[in-house]
């Protein structure tokens, strides 16, 4: 009896801490969460807005959105290399360009795209600047 | 007695869901009774109330109404395939009880005149000829007046007003911010100079009674406008008139040059008296409110205080604060509101965005007095509460945007919301 208690004990544990390493996983540092703060407020707030719902028409939102949480590489892109095309999301039509941020490092980009990705109730993969890197390298298409 | 508690027990929950019920029902019925007592939820001057002609239309752009109090709304979103929606009341209570549709194309520009229904897409203007009855003969022929016209989706709005010379004025808004080499991309030169002026920029002029004219029949009325969607032809002084839409960023872009407090308010938001060949100076000027003068944009070489090139150009008549976004503009020609009101200017501002991370602000419908066609004392919120509460007012949330206004025949103001798609009708009764 005391063996089997023990050793339920033991899976209990054992179940415990997998499931509190997966969530700190999927969490990323604060760190990142903090420097990706900041360049959101200096670069994407002012039209994104603080929420991050964008403005009807005008600037998407970045809540729940396949573009935002969807393939990072489509996602880099579009910070990176901008866009020029009104954009549809949820359905709807936004007509502001997105400027390019190509002068921005490859830490800044998934920092950032991170920081979205895990902001506004978002809860997505983090981007690392590896994967910033590989993107900048194929050029814009 | 078990059985007599039984059937309280019973009858407790009936009445409980008829309560719940009616609870519902309660709130539903007195949320219309003090939308009628209180203005359907705008705030007015006193002696002034409004009712609510139509809601959930759809993005309500401009309206116009008919000699025979017929209200059309020029949708910018088809709803169920018709981008003109015709509001008729039947019984003479001020709602509309009859919503008909037409038209394919989405827009923004509605107008009647000499016979004419006008109505613009984002790229063309149509007419349809108004029968005996004063209705559309033919809604799904209209003729084509003008087509082409520089649509790339940013500041894509074609305005449109007509004089009684037998023109047709459009805005055809500049597809940029401030004509950077890359669209509001930080580091980004402005161009010089800009080729958007050729196409875009400015309000053309065509003939109201030609069919099918594009750029080489028509004139470039004024250039320098960024954008401007509450444009109108003032009769009484036979001038045309417009609000521009300032440019953005200023902050984002140039942070070295622009605090935030700076940005929340400039560029102003100008109003201009248009003449033929008038330059307002986008994309190399912007007007401060603050210096009262035209200062070069940073793009083009300026510091926030050099007015460099844009000494010359025309200034606007009034200023406005920044980014509240004009999207309509009408001079009150009726009787029925007090005389302060006569031959003034009703402004409807959509409301900001690029106040953030200040506060936004507008939505709401302002009044500027004017005398002999120039401003005359400072402007006044005339209709509020649009937005909903101060805080989806200053998150940008608003639940209505004003766009459109239009005079009716008996002298009230309506006004229109895209955002869900009301109309308002605002009228005086007195004090």
């Amino acid at each position: 009896m005391g063996k089997i208690a023990g050793a339920l004990l033991a899976l209990v544990g054992i179940f415990m801490l997998v499931c509190t390493v997966e969530a700190q996983s999927r969490k990323p540092p604060s760190a990142v969460m903090l420097r990706g703060k900041a360049i959101f407020e200096k670069e994407c707030l002012s039209c994104h807005q603080a929420d991050g719902a964008g403005i009807a028409r005008m600037n998407p939102t970045l809540i729940g959105t396949k573009w935002v949480l969807g393939p990072k590489e489509q996602l880099i892109r579009v910070v990176m290399y901008g866009l020029k095309e009104p954009i549809v999301v949820n359905d709807d039509e936004y007509y502001n360009p997105m400027p390019a941020h190509t002068y921005m490092t490859d830490e800044q980009i998934s920092d950032v795209l991170t920081y979205v990705r895990n902001s506004f109730g978002n809860r997505a993969s983090a981007v690392s600047a590896a994967e910033v890197k590989k993107v900048r390298a194929k050029g814009k298409k | 007695m078990k059985r007599i508690s039984k059937l309280f027990f019973a009858a407790c929950c009936v009445s409980m869901m008829v309560l719940q019920a009616c609870a519902g029902d309660t709130t539903q019925t007195r949320n219309k009774v003090q939308s009628l007592a209180d203005n359907a939820g705008l705030k007015l001057p006193d002696g002034f109330s409004a009712i609510g002609v139509a809601e959930n239309l759809g993005r309500a752009r401009h309206i116009v109404v008919n000699s025979n109090g017929d209200v059309y709304v020029k949708l910018e979103r088809l709803k169920d395939g018709k981008g003109i929606l015709r509001l008729r009341d039947t019984n003479g209570d001020g709602k509309a009880d009859q919503v008909t549709g037409f038209g394919n194309y989405p827009g923004t520009g509605i107008a009647i005149k000499n016979g004419y229904l006008y109505a613009s897409s984002n790229s063309a203007i149509y007419r349809y000829k108004l029968n005996e009855k004063n209705e559309v003969a033919n809604p799904d022929q209209p003729e084509n007046i003008v087509k082409d016209l520089a649509d790339h989706g940013e500041h894509n709005a074609k305005s449109i007003a007509l004089d009684n010379a037998g023109n047709i004025y459009v805005n055809i808004g500049a597809f940029s911010n401030a004509c950077q080499v890359d669209d509001r991309t930080t580091g980004s030169p402005g161009q010089d100079p800009c080729p958007i002026l050729e196409v875009a920029g400015g309000i053309w002029q065509f003939s109201a009674n030609k069919l099918n004219q594009s750029y080489p029949e028509g004139t470039r009325y004024c250039t320098g406008i960024r954008n401007t969607v509450g444009i109108f032809w003032n009769e009484k002084q036979n001038e045309l008139y417009a609000m521009q839409h300032g440019r953005d960023d200023l902050h984002r872009l140039f942070e070295n040059l622009y605090t935030d407090e700076q940005n929340e308010i400039l560029p102003a938001e100008e109003m201009f008296l248009v003449k033929k060949g008038s330059n307002f100076g986008w994309p190399y000027c912007y007007y401060d409110q603050n210096q009262q003068k035209k200062i070069l944009n940073p793009e083009y070489g300026g510091d926030g205080k050099t007015q460099g090139r844009c000494e010359g150009v025309d200034k606007p008549i009034y200023a406005f604060p920044g980014h509240l976004a004009p999207n309509a503009l009408l001079f009150y020609t009726g009787t029925a509101f007090p005389e302060k009101y006569r031959n003034g200017a009703f402004i409807a501002f959509h409301g900001s965005w690029n106040r953030a991370p200040k506060p936004q602000a507008g939505y709401f419908v302002v009044f500027l007095p004017f005398k002999n066609g120039l401003p005359d004392g400072t402007w006044e919120v005339f209709a509020d509460g649009f937005a909903g509460t101060e805080q989806d007012r200053a998150s940008g949330k608003a639940k209505y945007r004003p766009c459109g206004l239009a005079q009716g025949p008996d002298g009230s103001l309506y006004v229109s919301d895209d955002n869900m798609g009301n109309i308002w009708k605002i009228t005086y009764k007195g004090k």
